[in-house]
């Protein structure tokens, strides 16, 4: 053999080699941790609860169940969306999922989420005690682990200083103690409404909380609706706030923490908010004296008031090895004392209905934000349709526009309604 | 035989081993025109798996119908690149990016040139020179995280900025500097002006203090004075340096994300979309890898436009 022959040969050889290595460590693992009794659960939930706490659960739950291991993926929210997806597409994804509502409709179409239903029937599970379980086409694909309600927070002493007592219930009430509060202080914006474009979900938070809380929808048999006059009630409400010099300027670009930085700075005396931001306002700002209530009702109210709502879901992939561990440690995390210290550590209501979390019985916030809550019906219209921050994002967008003053309300609802068809 | 074997007996060497020619050990690819590519393999092989293997993959994308995220996806052709061509958002993402991108690049050599000026001075002492170095380089020095955090806060309704601009009378109320679309897309370019000038002023720093002393003293005795010794021997000594770092800047700037992501996030409305960001909405907000594939296709083709440009003025400068 020729010494050109042999080098050939070893220079091809090498690379081949060198290429299927690649191709190996780049194609990765084929789903989950395997069928070692392994889980990996990856979310965004660690970093937002109290140190160790959720490694301390896991802990507890490999000792009541020997042979099974959790590794947490943990990471940020938004992250930790990216790597959903892309595992989706990839089929490497955990065995057990994080899940925030508006991701569920599309990881399911990438036939990435397993069917619950089936878990929980061929583990004899009773779901009975489950408060929500959101179902796409017919399967339950995710179950709410915590829930965070949004209703209205007050800053007392800024509106006591504009000689309002009593929360608002109405919207007359909150455009009156709005106007109080910059009339009587005209550093303090009366409200806050972020509607930045790179998280737009202060749409379903503090643009459509409005319409929930009325009893009202934004969809007609699952198709936009928006054109209706309760949207365009809302909507007509907010550009009248914003016409009055109510709203903080800059909504354009505002994002949720911008508007929790100005309510706990004093310089926003109302915020529709999570109560999961409860402690963050008395640890950061020890001297803001705040309350929650409902969120104020309209002219078309009816019915039951719906509370906004955010979720911790948890679901388990499509593609794992271990969907009986995986179940098993769904049912932990569902279990009424387990999801009540949940809840608790995390400020959030438990997904069980009939955890009760520590908070409500000591703090008379948590206790009001608990009695509105049980009080109403939780909605959010967004969890369990496609791509559904795009649609916030479009909405978003035209409702910038009105606010700009570019369009009007009709050209508005119009205009989102067509795009939100084009989607839906 | 060989020259190399004709080796000479070296001091301590013994003379057994001395006597005998050595033969050097001959690796089988001596010779071979294969050889140099056995040395390149590794680097080939890390360009083909982090480079050409991606980018083979959002071409296909793009011409598939629901990439990534449909299993049992169809070829659809052009048709996605159709969808993204129509659209009016990517062409209002395109002129933004152009103008983003084209002032940056303006006002980068601008405030580089005069900086970079400045520090080469020998008006000044050595001792100002470091401390106008260390504070023209700071905007440098922070992340685009940073960056856009410090200005958001700096351009806040209520921050610093209005206060100084009401308080000093300039104007009677705050100015929604980056919620306004009438003031969005200035201020973002602004702030990537001021994060993006010190790479440039490095760089013609460098270059100036490379031009030979005679240059200008050849200039003054032909009666040349500052601004014609600039215009005259600066600029066309630096013009190589200014043509590269151009072309690379406007190629860096158009790829621009975090910064425009984390001020405003392309709006208000589309005011200051780019090319990065609807990119990113189609991918992570419409899980259209498809149509995401194809914008990033058109962004290839756009930069490698600038990329053949600049290679061929490096080659003229070699």
């Amino acid at each position: 053999m020729s010494n050109g022959a042999l080098g050939r040969r070893t220079v091809l050889a090498g690379m081949g080699a060198a290429s299927a290595a690649g191709a190996l460590a780049a194609c990765g693992s084929s789903g989950g941790s395997g069928g070692d009794g392994k889980l990996e659960f990856q979310q965004w939930w660690e970093p937002e609860l109290p140190e160790g706490f959720l490694r301390e659960l896991m802990d507890e739950f490999e000792e009541a169940n020997d042979g099974i291991t959790v590794e947490l993926l943990s990471g940020p929210y938004a992250a930790t969306k990216e790597q959903l997806i892309a595992g989706a597409a990839s089929r490497t994804m955990p065995d057990v999922l994080g899940l925030d509502g508006a991701w569920v409709n599309d990881l399911a179409s990438q036939n990435a989420l397993g069917d619950l239903d089936q878990l929980m029937s061929d583990a004899s599970y009773d779901d009975a005690d489950l408060a929500a379980k959101v179902e796409v086409d017919g399967a339950t694909r995710m179950i709410p682990v915590v829930n965070f309600a949004y209703m209205l927070f007050a800053n007392r002493t800024a509106l006591g200083k504009a000689g309002i007592d009593a929360l608002p219930t109405t919207r007359e009430e909150f455009t009156a103690a709005a106007k109080a509060v910059v009339d009587s202080d005209p550093d303090v914006a009366g409200w806050v409404l972020p509607l930045s474009l790179e998280a737009p979900n202060g749409v379903q938070n503090d643009v459509m909380s409005w319409l929930w809380a009325d009893g009202q929808s934004m969809l007609a048999e699952g198709k936009p609706a928006l054109e209706s006059d309760a949207v365009q009630g809302v909507l007509d409400y907010i550009v009248e706030l914003d016409e009055q010099g109510l709203i903080a300027p800059g909504s354009a670009t505002l994002k949720e923490q911008d508007k929790v930085e100005e309510f706990s700075s004093g310089r926003a005396a109302m915020i529709v908010d999570t109560v999961a931001h409860v402690n963050m306002f008395r640890t950061n700002s020890p001297d803001l004296d705040f309350q929650v209530a409902a969120m104020p009702t309209g002219a078309d109210a009816a019915g039951t008031p719906g509370v906004t709502y955010g979720s911790w879901g948890i679901g388990v992939a499509e593609a794992s090895e271990n969907k009986e561990a995986a179940w098993k440690l769904v049912e932990f995390l569902m279990g009424e004392d387990v999801n009540a210290r949940m809840a608790t550590a995390a400020n959030a209501f438990p997904g069980n209905s009939t955890a009760v979390p520590e908070a409500v019985k000591e703090d008379d916030v948590m206790k009001t934000a608990f009695d509105v809550w049980q009080s109403g019906t939780p909605v959010n219209e967004f969890v369990g349709l496609p791509v559904a921050e795009q649609l916030m994002r479009e909405f978003a967008e035209q409702l910038q526009k009105t606010l700009e003053g570019s369009q009007s309300v009709d050209e508005a609802l119009a205009a989102a309604q067509e795009a939100w068809t084009a989607e839906l | 035989m060989p020259a190399s074997t004709a080796v000479e007996p070296t001091l301590g060497a013994s003379p057994e081993r001395s006597d005998r020619p050595r033969r050097p050990r001959r690796s089988h690819l001596q010779g071979s025109p294969l050889r140099p590519y056995a040395f390149l393999s590794p680097t080939l092989i890390v360009m083909l798996v982090l480079m050409a293997v991606p980018i083979v993959m959002v071409v296909w994308y793009s011409f598939q119908d629901s990439a990534v995220t449909v299993p049992s996806t169809e070829f659809v052709g052009f048709e996605k690149y159709q969808q993204v061509l129509s659209d009016g958002t990517f062409w209002k993402a395109t002129s933004n990016t152009a103008i983003f991108a084209g002032v940056s690049v303006i006002a980068h050599f601008a405030i580089g040139i005069a900086f970079a000026t400045l520090l080469n001075s020998e008006l000044l002492s050595p001792a100002v020179r470091a401390v106008f170095r260390t504070v023209f380089i700071l905007p440098w020095l922070f992340t685009v995280a940073v960056v856009a955090v410090l200005w958001r806060m700096l351009l806040n309704p209520n921050g610093i900025v209005n206060y100084l601009i009401t308080t000093f009378g300039i104007s009677d109320s705050s100015i929604e500097w980056l919620s306004s679309s009438a003031t969005a897309l200035p201020v973002v370019t602004f702030i990537n002006i001021w994060c993006g000038y010190p790479f440039f002023m490095v760089s013609l720093l460098a270059g100036l203090q490379g031009i030979p002393k005679d240059l200008y003293e050849a200039a003054r005795v032909d009666g040349a004075g500052p601004v014609h010794q600039f215009f005259h021997v600066t600029i066309p000594q630096l013009r190589p340096i200014i043509l590269s770092m151009a072309i690379l800047d406007f190629i860096w700037t158009t790829q621009q994300f975090a910064l425009i992501w984390m001020t405003t996030g392309g709006g208000p409305v589309d005011t200051t979309e780019m090319l990065s960001t609807y990119t990113y909405k189609l991918a992570f907000s419409n899980y259209d890898f498809s149509a995401a594939s194809a914008s990033a296709v058109v962004v290839l083709l756009l930069s490698m436009i600038l990329a053949i440009l600049y290679v061929r003025q490096q080659k003229a400068r070699d």
